[in-house]
């Protein structure tokens, strides 16, 4: 068609702050390159690529309100999977594939966190730590940005500012504060399946080993949190509680991957890959967690001393290439929630639950929907939401994380999240008469 | 059994599916304006970049073929109804066994002197948004004739691409037909916060051409000159009656049906746009839901099943910028002779509330509209439809509401403003909630 995605034109006002933040990467740049350290340059970089990228932040969302929120969205470049999204793709998975592979070229990044490690948990930087401090600022600089788009939505602001404290307490400064105090390295805010190491027996004698009472509770919480905390919770207001309010992947594409969502597969064809893909790999959590287990209780015999090295052969398939470089590298590609979609076994989990043991769905508001498709445009789990409104059908979908921006997006208002009796949760409307044509078949 | 149907709009689509649903009849939809199905409703979105073509489709393309359904792109040109034949511009002829007109509306140009020129545009289709899109593309200036929705979503469009844009409109508000004065009021307002400017009761007399034959200003009714490159006729829209006209279809405005769809020559259905219910006064519904609603009717009586068609308890929707409007139940801008209305309305003049009653001991509920304010269909259809007292409804506002969560509410504010006008009505006590502390 004719509207093809062309070059936005950029207003004169933000061109000083993209100019700042060009000149502070090109500083950075500096650093990599040079092999001498040059004193207070990094340093010079780092705050100015963070001044200037609040200021672009602060420049481009100052107008926003409910109306334009996505105002011009495909005629951007970076948006609309143009050179600079392909660009940015590269970097990003380029940076994960440093961090993985060829952590020493970024020895002189993880040397200026040393100070910060050094405060937080007596110890110096590491890559880790690095990628930690950098993950938690772009859900915070990123967090400020979604907070000035969506400042006219109380369920946005609230929201994000749940993302940010959850990421930066709880997946960042807390755990590196019981390292501090001699305690595990541990996440309060992940559990098994997503963190399946966490049931897993060598990770539970590993925390054990650690003095005091704590350990004890670590093992307890993620226990409680994986089989009683997380259905209860389901239940009462389905999926979202965890993938858009506290989990930390999830932090990240509510923030630093909202300039994407847009980007996911809406067609049947993403729908049917979706599901042949995130559903084994939960399936293969559990049959790891069992079968260690039982090798465990055999002291070995099952597995013999494969056991550990096909945990971790696993946890680095999964954890590291799957949701490191493809759900993040490819944010500008595929959309913010690739990993969420179809890797993530804690979302197929909740998923299951959120389908046939919740009371959360979407409510179509009767006959009102006008087929206009901000919905699906705008879902980054690539649900075809206009496909339910369009005939007046709740949405229940597994996949669905409740981030609310259908409804948000929706230029009738027809769509509201909703926690009400599970009773005839699944009933359509009466305003639509005829029987549904089934879509995903 | 054969089915045609001409035309892919709403109505027509929803007409096929409501079909195919029903029975295993053959169906081919033709349509000579595209080949697929898409959502007028959205055709702003695709010059604002916020959507693509294919995200306005409501559905894939491959629903069509696995649904059994056959899509001509193509115009009709005439029906022979002796022989149940359509001809095709292509020149192929189909045969069918009953046909749907759903051949929608088009732009209402009223004849103004100038209405030719180049860079003068209605607002209806994916070819109109096409011209709109060359004709603004070194556009600074564009005047809008009329108001409404057509008018306000043009007005948002070119906002968005920084043009200055005036808006013609005839009556003494905002959409004056349909909206009541002080809802007319907070759009206006909130049009002018946007830059939009408004000129009431003002209308077009021509447009002036310049020397290459585009237009170079509107002349209005008070002889105002305003200098425009663009400008936008968002004056309505009139049923195409013109296949219907020359198969010697009864038409008026639009083409005349009975409750049943069914038009003046057997086995010929309509519906959508391009109607007029005769057996209703000769009124032209032209919304998207009536589109939908009258398609599926028409489907039931191509099927055999006589159902006729009623609207029910009316209700529409708009936008006007980040301002989004309901209303239910019939709403006009001065209401019945027995009845009135309660109106509130927030301080900062982005939410308000308007619930007509009649005007009698019981008060009963025959409309709302909400501005800024979403309410729940079902609910408001419940209370119109069951007499509700205006009180009753009051005290269980939160029933209807359907805004966001954490969204600041209204009805205590509503409530008090209502105590407030009529403290002579007597508010049954609310049962004071337990509370533990």
């Amino acid at each position: 068609m004719f509207f093809e995605p062309k070059t936005q034109v950029s207003k004169p006002s933000v061109r000083p702050a993209s100019l700042l933040l060009l000149l502070s990467l090109g500083l950075l740049g500096i650093g990599v390159f040079t092999p001498e350290r040059i004193p207070f340059l990094n340093e010079a970089g780092f705050f100015l690529f963070i001044s200037s990228g609040l200021w672009l932040i602060f420049k481009r969302f100052k107008k926003t309100n409910a109306a334009n929120l996505q105002h011009q969205t495909w005629f951007r470049n970076l948006a609309s999977r143009g050179i600079a999204a392909w660009l940015l793709g590269v970097v990003l998975t380029g940076f994960y594939v440093v961090l993985y592979w060829f952590p020493h070229t970024l020895e002189f990044l993880i040397r200026e966190f040393d100070g910060l490690s050094q405060l937080l948990r007596n110890k110096k930087a590491d890559q880790w730590f690095l990628y930690g401090a950098f993950y938690t600022l772009a859900v915070i600089i990123m967090g400020i940005r979604a907070l000035l788009k969506y400042r006219h939505s109380k369920h946005h602001l609230l929201r994000t500012s749940v993302n940010i404290f959850f990421q930066l307490v709880f997946a960042f400064l807390l755990p590196h504060i019981l390292v501090f105090f001699n305690q595990p390295e541990f996440y309060f805010s992940y559990f098994w399946p997503l963190k399946f190491e966490y049931l897993f027996p060598d990770t539970i004698h590993h925390i054990l080993a650690h003095p005091g009472g704590l350990p004890v509770f670590m093992i307890f919480w993620s226990v409680l949190l994986s089989f009683v905390v997380t259905p209860v919770l389901t239940y009462f207001w389905g999926k979202r509680w965890y993938c858009s309010w506290v989990c930390g992947c999830g932090a990240l594409a509510e923030t630093a991957g909202d300039p994407f969502r847009h980007l996911s597969d809406k067609s049947r064809k993403a729908w049917q890959l979706e599901v042949a893909i995130v559903y084994p790999v939960l399936g293969f959590v559990i049959v790891t967690t069992a079968l260690l287990w039982l090798n465990s209780y055999l002291q070995g015999g099952l597995l013999g001393s494969l056991s550990g090295g096909f945990a971790r052969s696993y946890g680095f398939f999964i954890g590291i290439i799957f949701s490191g470089v493809i759900g993040v590298g490819f944010y500008p590609i595929f959309g913010s929630r690739v990993w969420c979609r179809f890797g993530c076994p804690m979302a197929a989990y909740l998923g299951l639950l959120q389908k046939h043991f919740s009371r959360f769905r979407i409510t179509t508001n009767g006959g009102q929907c006008i087929s206009c498709g901000n919905c699906s445009t705008y879902c980054e789990m690539g649900i075809d939401v206009k496909q339910y409104a369009q005939q007046g059908k709740p949405i229940i979908r597994a996949a669905c994380v409740g981030c609310g921006m259908c409804a948000t997006v929706c230029p009738r208002g027809v769509l509201k999240l909703e926690n009400k009796k599970p009773e005839n949760r699944h009933a359509p409307t009466p305003f639509f008469h005829a029987e549904n044509l089934r879509i995903l078949e | 059994m054969h089915i045609l149907i001409i035309g892919n709009g709403i109505a027509g689509v929803t007409a096929a599916l409501t079909i195919r649903k029903l029975s295993g009849y053959q169906v081919t939809i033709v349509s000579g304006e595209n080949a697929h199905f898409y959502a007028r409703t959205a055709l702003m979105y695709l010059y604002l970049g916020q959507m693509r073509y294919a995200d306005i489709k409501p559905y894939e393309d491959w629903f069509w073929a696995e649904n059994n359904i056959a899509l001509k792109h193509d115009w009709v040109n005439a029906i022979d109804f002796k022989r149940k034949t359509a001809m095709l511009a292509s020149g192929e002829k189909i045969s069918y066994d009953k046909v749907l007109l759903a051949t929608g509306s088009q732009t209402n140009f009223r004849n103004w002197p100038g209405q030719n020129l180049k860079g003068v545009h209605g607002f209806y289709h994916l070819q109109d948004l096409q011209n709109i899109e060359t004709a603004t593309e070194n556009c600074s200036a564009a005047v809008l004739v009329g108001g409404g929705l057509i008018g306000i979503e043009l007005a948002e469009m070119l906002h968005a691409r920084g043009i200055k844009v005036t808006m013609l409109v005839r009556d003494a508000h905002y959409w004056g037909r349909n909206l009541p004065p002080e809802e007319a009021r907070l759009i206006e307002k909130r049009a002018a916060k946007n830059g939009i400017e408004i000129r009431l009761k003002t209308t077009l007399k021509e447009l002036e051409s310049d020397e290459n034959g585009n237009v170079c200003a509107a002349i209005t009714d008070k002889n105002e000159r305003i200098p425009c490159t663009f400008t936008g006729i968002a004056t309505g829209v009139i049923p195409n009656t013109e296949l219907a006209k020359t198969c010697s279809i009864k038409t008026n405005q639009g083409i005349l049906v009975n409750e049943y769809l069914e038009t003046s020559q057997p086995d010929v259905y309509a519906a959508g746009d391009c109607t007029e219910l005769a057996f209703k006064g000769g009124i032209v519904e032209q919304l998207w839901y009536t589109g939908r609603m009258q398609g599926e009717i028409a489907a039931h009586n191509i099927c055999g099943r006589k159902i006729p068609y009623e609207r029910g308890i009316p209700f529409n929707s708009a936008k006007f910028f980040d301002l989004e409007l309901q209303t239910y139940g019939r709403v006009v801008p001065d209401p019945a002779k027995n009845e009135t209305s309660f109106f509130w309305q927030n301080p900062e003049g982005t939410a308000s509330l308007r619930v007509n009653y009649v005007n009698d001991k019981a008060r009963s509920i025959t409309g709302l509209v909400a501005l800024g304010i979403r309410l729940r269909q079902e609910v408001c259809e419940e209370w119109i439809k069951e007499e509700r007292p205006l009180a009753s409804g009051l005290l269980h506002l939160k029933e209807a509401n359907f805004d966001p969560e954490f969204q600041r509410r209204y009805e205590n504010d509503i409530l008090q403003a209502f105590k407030t006008q009529h403290p002579e009505v007597e508010l049954p006590e609310r049962k004071k909630k337990f509370r533990w502390f």
